[in-house]
């Protein structure tokens, strides 16, 4: 079992209000280092089988169909190669 | 005519809509998002409310359901689709119309009753009203605030594809103060006010809504 993340963005010319309340929030909280914030959304899509050439054109096409609106949204697919229980396993093993 | 008003789960205003199309002078049919039998009607409403609870985002799944499929063809073959609200952002979701909806820019949720002027009369759904029309109806939203590309926003004005404008003050940050907006055969027209919450005195802000149910039977006998 595999996994493919999209990460789904509005594009940057396109306000984001959502942001602009988190970013409002940090001050009232006493963080003042962050100067901007974008709001998106993450999607992890779990895959039988191995991670080919057409799982990820078929993932891509799941991505600007329905996933983002390609008018307001930008994405990004990106395969996570182990699960968490792996990378853990492989760092103590290291 | 036989004016269809689609209910999908989270629909608000599909039984005002039915009403409304009725006081107009048609007859109202229910129909239902699970079935793609658009039942023989001569014109569909998507009406207002919270589909698929707004999820992912407001009308992305709703634009995937198997009525749409039926809707979508029926459009493109010229018949009079009318999107109120969350049916506006089901006809943007669906690239029946170009652009998109995004949460208001003051990020809060607005009701009220809100003055419009009508710019395109030459649509199967504002055929009723004079072109320039200033209108009283009721706005109530959260995402509501249009947007799209510059080429686009100078395309829709350029061709006179604006349906309806926002008058005094721009109440969720759309874009030139787009309010509605037509495909360009006019068949397909989204508007994110709610004129069928303006038909009755009794109820609402005055009858300044009802044109946009009155234009379909001026038109079935002009």
């Amino acid at each position: 079992m595999a996994r493919v993340v999209v990460d789904v963005m509005p594009k940057p010319e396109i306000l984001d209000p959502q942001g602009k309340a988190v970013l409002g929030a940090l001050p009232r909280l006493g963080f003042d280092l962050v100067t901007d914030v974008r709001q998106g959304k993450r999607f992890e899509l779990q895959v039988d089988g191995e991670i080919t050439d057409a799982v990820l054109a078929e993932i891509d096409k799941v991505a600007e169909t329905l996933l983002s609106n390609p008018v307001i949204e930008d994405y990004e697919v990106h395969v996570e190669d182990h699960s968490v229980s792996e990378v853990a396993h492989e760092a103590g093993r290291a | 005519m036989k004016v269809g008003v689609v209910t999908f789960p989270g629909s608000l205003d599909d039984v005002d809509a039915r009403r409304a199309v009725s006081i107009g002078g048609n007859e109202a049919v229910a129909l239902w998002h699970g079935d793609e039998d658009l039942k023989g009607v001569d014109a569909v409403v998507l009406p207002g409310g919270f589909s698929y609870g707004d999820y992912l985002r407001c009308g992305a799944i709703s634009r995937f359901a198997p009525v749409m499929t039926s809707v979508i063809e029926a459009a493109g073959k010229g018949m009079p689709v009318l999107g109120i609200c969350n049916g506006f952002q089901i006809l943007c979701e669906s690239h029946l119309l170009p652009g998109a909806l995004i949460r208001n820019d003051h990020r809060k949720f607005v009701c009220r009753d809100q003055r419009l002027r009508i710019e395109r009369v030459d649509t199967p759904w504002t055929s009723a009203y004079a072109a320039g029309a200033e209108v009283t109806i009721v706005l109530k939203n959260g995402e509501g605030g249009f947007v799209a590309d510059e080429p686009t926003l100078d395309r829709l004005e350029g061709e006179g594809l604006v349906v309806a404008r926002y008058l005094d003050d721009n109440p969720n940050g759309s874009l030139r103060d787009i309010a509605g907006i037509s495909n360009e055969r006019g068949n397909v027209v989204g508007l994110m006010p709610h004129p069928e919450h303006a038909v009755e005195d009794l109820t609402g802000p005055g009858t300044d809504g009802l044109g946009f149910f009155t234009s379909l039977v001026e038109r079935a006998f002009a």
